[in-house]
C-alpha cells in the first residue's frame, strides 16, 4: 500500500512536470496547427543552456530557464516566420512542414552529440537532493520543485490567454483566423507571437527537466509520444485538460514503472497515445 | 517501356555492377553497396505512402526492425534448441533458399503491423497518423528491448551460413539478393505510378475530400499503401542481421533509418519512382564516403541540414529541379 500510494504521489509530481513539456504543443498543435514535433528539441536545449550556466557559472537552473525566456521567445518568432514564409503562405502542405520540423529535431539532436557527447549531463542545486517525508509518503524537492513551478507557469499562461488582448487574439486565431482579421488584428502577428511563447516554454520546460533527471541529446525523442499524448488526449488547445492528461498519464507510468519495471514505462505513453487516437480523438474533455 | 522490360533493364545494370564490384576484390565495396541499395528500398517504400499519398511515416526504423527482428526470431527458433517440430523444418532449408523465405516472412509480418496500426489512424488527420508511427517505433523498441527470445536490450548474435559458395562469398549473396528486392519495389512503384491505384493515390494526396466525393474508396487505398509501403521496409530489414552479425535494439529501431527514409525522397523529389531512387543513391553514396572519410555523427548532420535545405528551397527535389532546368531550356 505504501509502495502504491508513494508510486501515486511521484506519478502526480511528474505529470505536473510533463504539462509543463506538454505548454508548448498545447499551444502550437492544439491552437495553431503547427505540428511542431522539434519541442522536445527545443526542451533539450533548455536543459543544456541549464547544465552549462550552472556548471560553469553556478546560476540555479531555474534562474536560467527564466533569463532564457526572452532569448527562447525570439528564436521561437524568427522559427514561425521562416515556417510561415516558405509552408503555410504556399498553401498548407502537411508533409513538408512536418518533415520540415522532424529535420530541425534530429539536427538538435546531432549538434549536441557533435558538442556535448552522449554522456549524462545534471545540475547542482540545493533542492536537488533532500526529501520531505510526510508520514510514509516521499516527496523529493527534485520533483516538488519543478511540480510547483509548472503548475505556477501553466496557471499564468492560462490568466495570460483568458485576460489579456493578446492572449484573448491567440485564441481566436486558433478558431477563426478571418474574424480576426476583420477586427483589425494581424493573425500572422498573432501566430508569431503564440508561436514564440511557445518555445519559450521550452526553456523553462528544459530546466525543469535537468533537475527531475540526468539528460543526454536522445532523452527529447521519448518525450515526443507523451507530449503529443497528452495534447490530444487533453482535448488539444485547452490548457486544464492537458493538465488532466499529463497527471493521468504520470501516474499510469509511474505505477507501471513501480510494478512492472522501469523498462516498461515508454511503452504505456505510446500505448496511451495509440488508444487515443484509435477511440477517443477529440480527447478526455472533447464534444 | 512496359514492366517487365525495365526489370530486365535494371537487373542487367544490377548485373554489371555486381560483376565490376566482385572484380575488383574488394569486399568493402560489396557491403557499402548492400547498404546503399537497402536505402533504395527503405526510400521506394516509404514513398509509396509518403509521396504518393502523402501521409508522412516517420516510424520507418520500426518498420525495417520488424523485418530484422523476424529474422532474428526465427533464426533463433532454428538454432536454440526449442524442441520444436518447425526448428528441423527450418534447417532442412537450403542456405541459398533460406533467406528469400524470411524476406518473404518478415514482408507479410510488417504489412500485417502496417495495416494494424493503419486502421487505428487513418480515418484520422494526416498528422495524427504521423505520430502515431513514431509512437509505433518506440512500443515496438520497448517490446523488443523487454523480449528475452530475441536478446533483449543485449542484442543478439546471427551467424552466416559457412561454406557457402556464390561469387563475392556471402556478402556478394547479399548484395545480390538485396539487388534483386531493389529491382522489385522499384519496378512496383514504377507500375503503381501509372495504375488506377496510383491514380487513386494521388487523388489522396492532391485532396482526400474530393477524391472521397467522386467515388475513390480512400481508407482502402491508405491501407494498401501502408501495407506495401510497411511490408516493403520490412522486406528491407530481414537481411540485416545476417549483413552485420549482431542485432540490438538501439542500433536497429535507430533514428538515422527513419531520417534516410525520409530525406531520400525529399531530396530527390515525391512524385515518381526515380525521386527516391536518385536520392538514396546520391545520399547513400555521399554517406558511406563521409563515414569513412569526416565521421558518421557529422555525416548525419548534413543529412539533417540537407533534408531542411530541401524542404524549404526546393520542395520538388532534384527530379523538379531538373524539370525546371529543362523547360526552362526548351521552352
Amino acid at each position: 500500500m505504501d509502495l502504491f500510494i508513494n508510486a501515486l504521489v511521484s506519478g502526480l509530481l511528474i505529470g505536473s512536470f510533463y504539462a509543463a513539456v506538454s505548454l508548448g504543443i498545447a499551444i502550437a498543435f492544439g491552437m495553431l496547427d503547427v505540428v511542431n514535433i522539434a519541442h522536445p528539441g527545443f526542451v533539450i536545449l533548455g536543459s543544456y543552456l541549464a547544465y552549462i550556466l550552472n556548471t560553469r557559472l553556478g546560476i540555479d537552473p531555474i534562474l536560467v530557464g527564466l533569463a532564457m525566456l526572452p532569448v527562447f521567445f525570439l528564436l521561437g518568432q524568427a522559427l514561425y516566420q521562416v515556417f510561415y514564409l516558405s509552408f503555410e503562405r504556399r498553401g498548407r502542405d502537411p508533409l513538408r512542414g512536418l518533415a520540415f520540423f522532424f529535420g530541425l529535431l534530429f539536427v538538435a539532436e546531432v549538434l549536441l552529440i557533435l558538442v556535448f557527447g552522449v554522456d549524462y549531463r545534471y545540475v547542482e542545486a540545493g533542492y536537488i537532493g533532500p526529501t520531505w517525508k510526510l508520514g510514509f509518503v516521499d516527496l523529493p524537492l527534485r520533483l516538488l520543485v519543478p511540480c510547483v513551478m509548472s503548475l505556477v507557469l501553466i496557471g499564468a499562461l492560462q490568466l495570460f490567454l483568458s485576460r489579456t488582448f493578446v492572449g484573448r487574439a491567440i485564441m481566436a486565431v486558433s478558431q477563426d483566423e478571418q474574424a480576426l482579421r476583420l477586427m483589425a488584428v494581424d493573425p500572422i502577428r498573432i501566430k508569431r507571437i503564440a508561436f514564440g511563447i511557445s518555445i519559450a516554454t521550452a526553456a523553462l520546460a528544459g530546466a525543469f527537466l535537468i533537475i527531475i533527471q540526468p539528460v543526454e541529446p536522445s532523452v527529447g525523442r521519448e518525450y515526443i509520444g507523451r507530449i503529443f499524448a497528452i495534447c490530444v488526449l487533453g482535448g488539444m488547445g485547452s490548457l486544464p485538460g492537458m493538465v488532466v492528461a499529463a497527471v493521468l498519464l504520470g501516474v499510469v507510468e509511474s505505477l507501471t514503472s513501480t510494478f512492472y519495471g522501469p523498462s516498461w514505462a515508454p511503452a504505456v505513453a505510446f500505448g496511451f497515445l495509440l488508444a487515443t487516437l484509435a477511440w477517443r480523438p477529440a480527447g478526455l474533455m472533447g464534444r | 517501356m512496359r514492366t517487365w522490360s525495365f526489370v530486365a533493364v535494371a537487373a542487367a545494370i544490377a548485373g554489371i555492377l555486381f560483376g565490376a564490384l566482385v572484380g575488383v576484390g574488394n569486399e568493402y565495396l560489396l557491403f557499402a553497396g548492400y547498404t546503399v541499395l537497402q536505402f533504395i528500398v527503405l526510400a521506394t517504400a516509404w514513398n509509396i505512402l509518403g509521396g504518393y499519398c502523402g501521409y508522412v511515416n516517420f516510424g520507418s526504423a520500426a518498420f525495417f526492425a520488424i523485418g530484422a527482428y523476424s529474422t532474428v526470431a526465427i533464426y533463433n527458433v532454428a538454432t536454440e534448441k526449442t524442441g520444436w517440430m518447425i526448428a528441423t523444418l527450418i534447417n532442412a532449408v537450403p542456405a541459398g533458399l533460406l533467406l528469400p523465405g524470411l524476406i518473404v516472412i518478415s514482408g507479410l509480418v510488417s504489412a500485417l503491423i502496417g495495416l494494424l496500426m493503419g486502421y487505428l489512424t487513418l480515418r484520422l488527420r494526416g498528422v495524427f497518423f504521423s505520430i502515431a508511427t513514431l509512437a509505433l517505433a518506440v512500443v515496438l523498441q520497448t517490446l523488443v528491448t523487454n523480449w528475452d527470445f530475441v536478446g533483449g536490450s543485449r542484442g543478439s548474435y546471427v551467424i552466416r551460413p559457412v561454406d557457402f559458395v556464390f561469387p563475392g562469398g556471402y556478402v556478394g549473396y547479399l548484395f545480390a539478393v538485396m539487388a534483386a528486392l531493389a529491382i522489385g519495389v522499384l519496378a512496383v512503384a514504377r507500375a503503381l505510378e501509372r495504375s488506377r491505384l496510383g491514380f487513386g493515390f494521388a487523388g489522396i494526396r492532391d485532396d482526400e475530400a474530393a477524391a472521397e466525393a467522386s467515388g475513390v474508396p480512400t481508407l482502402k487505398l491508405k491501407l494498401i499503401a501502408t501495407a506495401l509501403s510497411g511490408g516493403f521496409m520490412g522486406m528491407a530489414g530481414a537481411p540485416f542481421p545476417f549483413y552485420i552479425g549482431f542485432v540490438e535494439p538501439a542500433a536497429t529501431f535507430g533514428l538515422s533509418y527513419a531520417v534516410n527514409s525520409i530525406a531520400m525522397p525529399m531530396i530527390g523529389g515525391t512524385t515518381t519512382w526515380v525521386g527516391p531512387l536518385v536520392g538514396a543513391v546520391l545520399l547513400g553514396v555521399f554517406q558511406q564516403v563521409a563515414t569513412v572519410t569526416i565521421s558518421s555523427v557529422l555525416n548525419l548532420l548534413i543529412v539533417g541540414l540537407l533534408l531542411i535545405g530541401f524542404v524549404v528551397l526546393a520542395p520538388n527535389g532534384i527530379v523538379g529541379l531538373f524539370e525546371a532546368w529543362r523547360a526552362r531550356r526548351s521552352p
